[in-house]
């Protein structure tokens, strides 16, 4: 009767105990530079000058008055980040799971053919768009060699678009499909019995049985590939160098040009809210979508 | 001491080093670091010096560290900040305003003056002038490094042109192009990007008298009818079919290689990556006369001091040791694709023998260099960008230019704000 009180004072403080490590983590590396940040972009801020002047909302303003030197360039290079992550999504989602499936059943060479699809996906982006750089030279390449074609795969659109979003689902298919591969293993065995009982074929038992059991991986994967593809940096600056005209220059690829290379750090922050405030807004919108379908 | 062959006026300084030397071996070690991008064929070069120097100084040992030129920039305020920034670098003529602005280098007039430095020295007064900063010096030039035009021998003699006679003007260029062009052969790939592309245009657009920015860089001046002119002659290049269209990154020199192309405008860096080719016949000549004046584009590596948390004055002196000691050393370096500054190196026998340095170093007298002020590489980007645009296709040269350079005046104007300069 006497022995809960103690016991009970003691548990309050397990959990945060256990968060916090966690926590001291995500407040030193996440919490306290994104606070910076947000300071930073209230100002003129290069990190060598003496003078950081104080400028409030007018890095932010800059982004959306069409007169300003950065309203041209961000904006192109927003509408580049979302051009590729609406054209490379769909492949990356859509490819994995085609892949997991047929994975996913019993022939001869599986464990080998999942090596296969997942190989790429262990080289370093740098390895990867120097690879392509020379395949899809479009005067010296081998793609266009075999072709016996000139395609302009680098330098023109929408042949650009192409050759980014062809690449980068070569590179990263065998993860997403690795991810599908776990969530089709999960899906217990009787849910498709009891669906051949009752007279379900294939492709019903992919669209009542699958399909359903996958949502959650689903999610998760169309949540991530989104959020990687609007992150899309190595390729566009390692292998079309943002050409024709910094059409394919990314968002990031802009930030860190302004930021780092220009030393605008306060306007790169500035930058780099807008586009988290875009993800998050895409993000919600995904949870919800998919979350609405479940009731 | 073979360290101090080959330099003529070494003589002059080599009394300070050797009163200099003896002292330091006494003391215990200076270890410097010294940073640079050489990352092409000059990396085994500057390696080899620095590993002479080594020997010959017991009493300092440089530790090197070579990054691409994109990350050192990047890398290099961070050290700084840090405390961890190295002794000496090696960086470009126009980066030089930048990071003394920033505080990230430091004057040395002092050193300059120690060595007895001064204009008449040099081979070209903009190289020397480029290491100053509001009038202080924070750069020793080290080497110059223009647009030079290589020729593949072996295509020019198969379209029956004269392999040891490249054209030497814009009349004779294109007559040598419209040539090989009969024979099928497309005789100058355009590339659209900073390399080449930007420093062909750079040098046409000097050559048709115009200029990137107006004196003070307050304003661009690259869409001047001189720079429309000189982009219409490089995109008709294409036009006329001489270059295919949508040339990739670095295929322009690739291509040359594998003999599908005879003209390549290129840098003096890729001497040595043609020497390498097997069976490739090659020369390298000035860039043709295009446009009423000659011009090309180039640019200067320059010896920098770093800016120290808690400066070393042992280190210090070290440095000023290297830093002369590399900058004598001259020959060794331009064997690796480099033109000489000091106008003694220029005249010595050494660098005569080197051939295909000595036919770039003919154009020394019109060398011109990116502008020196501070973040003046922001609004150069500018140029790569309506370059790209032209030769792509994308817009007319006059357009292209046009929008690109009321984008570089904000920039500059932005900078003069920016830096108060």
């Amino acid at each position: 009767m006497d022995t809960p009180t103690p016991i009970r004072r003691a548990g309050r403080a397990t959990p945060y105990l256990f968060l916090a490590p966690y926590l001291v983590l995500f407040g030193v590396f996440v919490v306290l530079p994104a606070l910076y940040g947000l300071w930073i972009s209230l100002h003129d801020w290069d990190f060598l000058l003496p003078r950081k002047p104080w400028v409030g909302l007018r890095n932010y303003q800059n982004l959306f008055s069409p007169e300003s030197r950065d309203f041209g360039d961000f904006w192109q290079s927003m509408k580049a980040t979302g051009l590729f992550t609406l054209f490379s999504v769909p492949f990356l989602v859509a490819l994995p799971l085609l892949v997991a499936l047929l994975l996913n059943r019993e022939f001869p060479g599986r464990t080998f053919f999942r090596a296969i699809f997942f190989a790429p996906y262990v080289l370093g982006v740098a390895v990867v768009g120097v690879l392509w750089r020379f395949l899809l030279d479009p005067n010296i390449g081998l793609i266009n060699n075999m072709l016996s074609a000139s395609l302009p795969w680098t330098t023109d659109l929408p042949w650009a678009w192409v050759s980014l979003v062809g690449m980068t689902v070569w590179w990263t298919l065998g993860f997403n499909a690795i991810i599908f591969l776990a969530g089709l293993q999960d899906i217990s065995r009787e849910l498709y019995d009891a669906a051949k009982v009752d007279g379900a074929n294939r492709w019903q038992q992919f669209l009542h049985v699958t399909l359903p059991g996958l949502k959650p991986v689903l999610l998760l994967v169309l949540t991530m590939t989104i959020l990687s593809s609007a992150n899309m940096f190595g390729q566009s600056y390692l292998v079309t160098r943002g050409a024709p005209a910094n059409e394919t220059r990314t968002a990031i690829m802009f930030i860190a040009d302004t930021g780092l290379r220009t030393f605008r750090m306060g306007n790169a922050a500035a930058m780099s809210y807008v586009l988290a405030l875009a993800l998050l807004v895409v993000s919600a919108f995904n949870f919800r979508f998919l979350r609405q379908e479940d009731t | 001491m073979t360290w101090a062959l080959g330099t003529g006026a070494a003589a002059a300084l080599g009394g300070c080093q050797e009163s200099r030397a003896p002292r330091e071996s006494k003391d215990s070690k200076v270890t410097l670091t010294f940073w640079n991008g050489f990352t092409g064929g000059d990396g085994a070069y500057i390696k080899k010096l620095v590993e002479q120097f080594n020997q010959a100084t017991p009493g300092i040992q440089v530790k090197m560290n070579i990054y691409l030129w994109a990350d050192f920039f990047q890398k290099v305020p961070g050290a700084v900040i840090s405390g961890q920034a190295p002794d000496v670098c090696v960086m470009h003529l126009d980066g030089i305003p930048t990071n003394a602005a920033r505080g990230i280098i430091m004057p040395m007039d002092d050193l300059a003056q120690a060595l007895g430095l001064k204009a008449s020295d040099y081979t070209s007064q903009e190289v020397w002038q480029g290491g100053l900063y509001k009038g202080r010096r924070y750069g020793i030039p080290f080497d110059m490094h223009p647009l030079g035009m290589y020729y593949n021998k072996g295509v020019l003699r198969r379209a029956g042109l004269d392999p040891e006679k490249p054209p030497r003007t814009g009349d004779e260029y294109m007559a040598a192009l419209e040539q090989l062009k009969g024979k099928g052969i497309q005789g100058h790939w355009m590339a659209p990007f900073l390399f080449t592309g930007t420093f062909q245009f750079e040098s046409l657009l000097w050559q048709f008298g115009g200029e990137l920015f107006d004196p003070g860089v307050t304003r661009a001046t690259f869409d001047s009818d001189a720079g429309v002119r000189a982009l219409t002659w490089l995109v008709d290049l294409v036009k006329k079919g001489y270059s295919p269209p949508n040339v990739g990154q670095d295929a322009d020199f690739i291509a040359f290689q594998n003999g599908q192309n005879a003209f390549n405008w290129n840098g003096i860096w890729q001497l040595n990556a043609l020497d390498e080719v097997p069976g490739l016949e090659w020369g390298a000549a000035p860039i043709p006369r295009i446009g009423p004046q000659e011009a090309v584009w180039g640019n200067s590596h320059q010896f920098v001091l770093m800016r120290q948390r808690s400066p070393d004055p042992r280190k210090l002196e070290a440095a000023r040791t290297f830093i002369q000691w590399m900058s004598q050393r001259s020959v060794e370096w331009l064997e690796s694709g480099k033109i000489p500054v000091l106008q003694r190196v220029a005249e010595s026998p050494e660098f005569k023998s080197l051939e295909m340095q000595g036919q770039f170093a003919r154009q020394a007298p019109y060398i011109r260099f990116p502008p020196a002020v501070a973040g003046i590489s922001d609004a150069l980007a500018l140029v790569d960008k309506a370059v790209n645009q032209a030769v792509l296709g994308k817009a007319s040269p006059a357009d292209a230019l046009k929008a690109a350079a009321a984008q570089a005046t904000q920039v500059v104007r932005d900078n003069h704000e920016k830096y108060g300069d």
